[in-house]
């Protein structure tokens, strides 16, 4: 199998693929640690199950299954399932957990059953319109990793421009208004960055994983950083590596479904984290704990001691 | 010119009123308490008047201008609960916070701000600090970095929701301190209270508050069991405790 991989690895496409994988990894780990932190991981969740149906409604549309028009259909039925969710709960007396519930289903059903018909229609080539569920990182071509490239570049030089703002915007939302920032507007160029680094993923990892994207690489590097601008990086190079890796083992070994591979691969770092960061890790922990106790048992029979000569 | 003029100030979450018809002027350099029950709307008070919430009705005069956050002569300290303290972020980062409005879009903090905010968080005994993840820190401790992002936003007027609130000792006496030396620089400073028993030795000048103004003043003529009464209604155990407190004349 490594024979395998060394050939395919010197293979053009390959390296597309691969640096594709590599981009929205940087983009999704940047993006999602912010929505971590601004307790806005679920609406991610339901922005990308509600691309479904405007990647759906565009490919009737066009008849041919072209990237670009592609994502930017899926952009606009997700920003238009996260308007949904804000207007259900401040209009109504639903809260906002139940309203992401509610529209990700709804959109997600609704892009289930346009999926179901374009299967059944006779538009065009459908070919790979169901890769977008569960991703498929290999049908990516050149042109696709180049748009994907550009958008991811130009959403990590954003989220850099507007670092000081987005981090008083997430600590403490009023100070940020107090300061005379206008943060309306920075909720919705957020919004859309995330919507954008959603939309930019889902080729490769699929509607119903890429939250797992956004959220799983930002966990990991919580546990290893208490600098916002380290948790951002480090999230980007986890997404990165998980991108990699899960598109190696998904192509190479086996050819199924990109997305699962990449989640996965992204869970293993999470697990690596949990247990060995330094402080935050439940192994330091552990051991931490430990050291104690022999110490406190240790000054214990110093003291018994001490009073058995008395 | 006074500082803050508050005008028929009006203020709805979902239709049902907080706020009602409030108004009142501040006097220049001068420690004003905003005292008044839980749910008075003290907070609301003070996030209508920065412009963080809509105003359903009125108008907020800052030195006779339509009020502006961008004008940035108003510092604002929130209450303590109101952040998450787990953010990844140290004490000097987040009073670097308080020059944002300074340094202007897309640039960041440079060394003079640092060396301001290094500064805010000695004149509030946090030098020792400043690298510390705010999640380690005492509760007096954060409340202490909020002072001083609120110190390094270099304002004239500053308002602060609860400073007291869950500080120990030692924090509530070097907060005071810092506010009469506030007062001494000419600066105006609101300040959410919620004991009573200090009224009388921390401010000039009160405005008690429950959906209207009961009253305002100096704190010798306004600050009396009468107006306390209207302010927090027939609450007996308080009562009890506000003669005592009150009624010394
Ligand atoms: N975001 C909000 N949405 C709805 N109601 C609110 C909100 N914030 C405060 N309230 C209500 O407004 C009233 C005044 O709140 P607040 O200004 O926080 O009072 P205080 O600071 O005097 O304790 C309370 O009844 C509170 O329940
Ligand atoms: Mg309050």
């Amino acid at each position: 199998m490594d024979d395998v991989i060394k050939i395919s690895l010197a293979d053009a496409n390959t390296q597309w693929v691969l640096l594709g994988t590599i981009l929205l990894g940087i983009s999704s780990g940047v993006l999602g640690s912010i929505a971590l932190l601004r307790k806005q991981s679920l609406i991610g969740d339901a922005v990308a199950h509600a691309s479904l149906p405007g990647i759906c409604v565009t490919f009737l549309l066009l008849g041919e299954k072209s990237l670009f028009p592609l994502l930017i259909g899926a952009a606009i039925s997700g920003l238009l399932a996260t308007f949904c969710i804000q207007a259900i709960s401040s209009y109504s007396i639903i809260k906002e957990d139940t309203a992401i519930g509610l529209v990700l289903s709804v959109f997600f059903g609704l892009g289930i059953v346009l999926l179901t018909k374009v299967s059944q229609s006779s538009v065009g080539n459908k070919s790979g319109l169901n890769d977008f569920i569960f991703g498929q990182a290999a049908a990516l071509v050149g042109s696709d990793v180049k748009l994907m490239a550009g958008a991811a570049a130009l959403l990590t030089v954003i989220t850099w421009l507007l670092f000081k703002e987005l981090k008083v915007l997430t600590f403490d939302p009023e100070f940020a208004k107090g300061l005379g920032l206008p943060t309306k507007l920075l909720n919705f160029v957020f919004l859309t960055l995330l919507v954008s680094a959603i939309v930019v993923g889902i080729q490769a990892v699929g509607v119903i994983l890429m939250a797992a994207m956004l959220i799983t690489p930002a966990i990991s590097a919580r546990y290893w950083t208490d600098s916002l601008a380290r948790m951002i990086v480090l999230s980007g190079v986890f997404g990165a590596i998980s991108g990699v890796f899960g598109t190696i083992f998904s192509t190479f070994g086996t050819g199924l479904a990109t997305g699962p591979f990449i989640v996965v691969t992204a869970t293993f770092i999470f697990f690596i984290s949990l247990l060995f960061a330094p402080e935050r890790g439940l192994l330091t922990k552990w051991v931490k704990r430990l050291r104690l106790n022999k110490r406190l048992q240790h000054e214990l029979v110093l003291r018994k001691e001490g009073k058995s000569y008395q | 010119m006074n500082p803050v003029e508050v005008q028929n100030l009006t203020v709805a979450y979902q239709k049902k009123p907080v706020l009602k018809n409030v108004s009142f002027t501040v006097p220049e350099g001068k420690l004003i308490g905003i005292i008044g029950p839980n749910g008075a709307g003290k907070s609301t008070l003070i996030k209508a008047v920065l412009g963080m919430i809509p105003k359903a009705t009125g108008e907020v005069r800052v030195y006779d201008k339509l009020y502006r956050a961008k004008e940035r002569v108003v510092g604002y300290v929130p209450q303590r609960g109101s952040v998450d303290w787990d953010f990844p972020t140290n004490a000097l980062d987040v009073v670097l916070m308080g020059r944002y409005g300074h340094i202007g879009w897309f640039k960041r903090p440079g060394k003079k701000d640092k060396e301001l905010a290094l500064n805010c968080l000695e004149k509030v005994g946090m030098q020792e600090y400043a690298t510390r993840q705010i999640s380690q820190l005492s509760g007096g401790q954060q409340q202490r970095v909020f002072l001083a992002r609120a110190l390094a936003q270099d304002a004239k007027i500053y308002f602060m929701d609860e400073p007291f609130v869950g500080v120990d000792a030692a924090t509530e006496r070097a907060i005071i301190e810092l506010l009469n030396e506030l007062k001494q620089q000419g600066k105006t400073v609101l300040v959410v209270h919620h004991d009573l028993q200090t009224v009388k030795d921390y401010f000039d000048h009160v405005i008690l508050l429950n959906i209207n103004v009961i009253a305002e003043g100096p704190t010798e003529d306004t600050f009396t069991l009468k107006n306390l009464h209207q302010t927090y209604g027939g609450t007996l155990a308080f009562l009890e405790k506000g003669d005592i407190l009150v009624g010394q004349k």
